[in-house]
């Protein structure tokens, strides 16, 4: 039930956020949520696509972060974590561990739509891309102070934690855990893969926990970001 | 002393049903001494199956109040004091009598695997394997099968017309350590997928969640086994591979382990 509630708030939150096409960009000191990054739409402000703009106005309802979004989306969707969160809680495949499921039959993840959940690593390796791009996000405000050159908000705190939360998410992926190392038949011959993966098996063993705390940063991130935004609070400055 | 409620199964999995008994509590007891206790004191025809007492024989499996427990690492502390302890047998394996079933499902399970196969070019003193290999394995090695596992995983526990496919996530955890094994030279990641019944498998970690050791069989097993799979029939490059000739030497089941259709 709760799973179910947290994962609606999410799914509610960022449905309204992304469709609303405002409030995503402080230009005073470079602040874009995570939810319009890359902003690639030809409406989005200049300084906000620090990647280029594609010549092409995007209608109403059409995110201007049309490229990341459902990879991101696609990555929580097929996340080995996810998927167990979802199949129990809204699915019911099982409800909980030993009671019986209300389906008739059941057929797992062996038929042609279930088959896509294969495909986690691939959004595993775009996802890592556009980490990067949320991390240089977060990095750039550093370097716009309310005087110019290198200041610090509350705003540039919330969104440092939050590319933290992500590279957490990010990096303690199942499949990432199998690309650094796990596919080895032996650790012994590869001692700087294993490493990797031992590393990688503790932010693994964290993965749920992650999970969630990744999208409480990008709800609260896109919030503070959003009030700021649209004028309703001024960010707190702790240096410049 | 106190006296506690007992709900047990009694008779077969078609004509039993459940009988409540008042037995005799001591502190420090588990479900099995007090199962032990009826049968000395009220129904001596009582079945149950045990070995040693001790969470490392994997013989009690049953269900405690609707979870897949061992009777013997079962404290009655963790019961409330007015509570009824309903005791049934494993539901996912037929019953033989009261608490005892006949889990031979699983030993067929097992038959099919292909066994270690290492190089024959090798005798056995050329191995020479590092800790952290032998540590990997070692987790699961760690198993005392006792089937909670198996009995527990909704795949089969309930859809029965999976079990011909499936072959639930003790033995997937086999074929997971042995193709992690650093000598072995077989591949069983396209029979895990297609005979033993991976992909029916939707990571929801109860097996995790009853394990009497504390294998992270989920975690360490059956993703680690299901991204192989991956990496062997849904990865492109590997496709093309097929496609033009280079195709990759899988094993097969073991011969003549699965019963001829007929016979079903």
């Amino acid at each position: 039930m709760l799973t179910t509630l947290g994962l609606a708030a999410f799914v509610v939150y960022a449905t309204a956020r992304v469709f609303q096409q405002d409030h995503y960009w402080v230009g005073e000191y470079h602040y874009l949520t995570p939810f319009y990054s890359p902003c690639l739409a030809a409406q989005c402000v200049p300084e906000a696509s620090l990647f280029g703009r594609i010549p092409v106005e995007f209608p109403p309802l059409v995110p201007y972060a049309l490229l990341s979004l459902p990879i991101l989306l696609l990555f929580r969707v097929t996340c080995y974590y996810y998927r167990k969160a979802y199949y129990r809680s809204i699915w019911q495949a099982p409800t909980a561990c030993a009671v019986q499921e209300p389906h008739r039959t059941y057929t797992g993840e062996t038929r042609p739509l279930m088959l896509g959940q294969n495909g986690h690593r691939y959004f595993f390796y775009l996802v890592v891309a556009i980490t990067l791009i949320n991390t240089w996000d977060m990095a750039v405000p550093f370097f716009h102070g309310t005087d110019g050159g290198f200041g610090v908000g509350l705003g540039n705190i919330i969104m440092f934690v939050n590319v933290l939360m992500l590279w957490a998410y990010t990096l303690g992926c199942h499949s990432c855990r199998h690309v650094m190392g796990g596919r080895l038949k032996s650790f012994g011959k590869h001692p700087v893969r294993y490493w990797l993966w031992s590393r990688i098996s503790v932010l693994n063993s964290r993965h749920m926990l992650f999970g969630w705390l990744s999208i409480a940063t990008l709800m609260t991130t896109d919030f503070y970001v959003s009030l700021m935004a649209s004028g309703t609070i001024t960010d707190l400055r702790l240096f410049n | 002393m106190t006296e506690r409620t007992f709900r047990v199964w009694r008779g077969s999995g078609e004509n039993g049903e459940l009988t409540d008994y008042t037995v005799e509590v001591n502190e420090g007891e588990v479900v099995l001494d007090v199962l032990h206790r009826l049968q000395a004191t009220q129904v001596p025809d009582l079945a149950v199956r045990w070995n040693c007492k001790a969470g490392k024989c994997g013989s009690c499996s049953v269900e405690i109040n609707g979870m897949p427990r061992l009777s013997c690492m079962t404290r009655m502390s963790v019961f409330g004091p007015d509570e009824t302890v309903t005791v049934t047998p494993m539901r996912t394996f037929p019953v033989v009598r009261d608490l005892v079933c006949d889990v031979s499902y699983n030993y067929e399970k097992a038959r099919e695997i292909p066994a270690f196969t290492p190089d024959p070019k090798t005798s056995p003193g050329d191995f020479r394997m590092q800790q952290q290999d032998v540590e990997r394995s070692q987790e699961f090695r760690k198993c005392i099968e006792c089937f909670l596992c198996n009995n527990v995983c909704h795949v089969i526990r309930d859809h029965e017309e999976n079990k011909e496919h499936f072959s639930g996530p003790r033995y997937l955890m086999r074929v997971a350590e042995l193709e992690m094994h650093p000598e072995d030279t077989a591949d069983r990641r396209q029979i895990a997928q297609d005979e033993f019944g991976m992909g029916y498998c939707n990571i929801t970690k109860c097996c995790t969640e009853v394990c009497p050791e504390g294998i992270r069989i989920t975690d360490n097993a059956l993703i680690p086994l299901k991204e192989r799979v991956a990496d062997r029939k849904y990865d492109p490059l590997v496709w093309l591979g097929n496609t033009i000739g280079r195709r990759p030497k899988d094993t097969p089941i073991v011969p003549n382990t699965r019963r001829p259709a007929e016979e079903e």
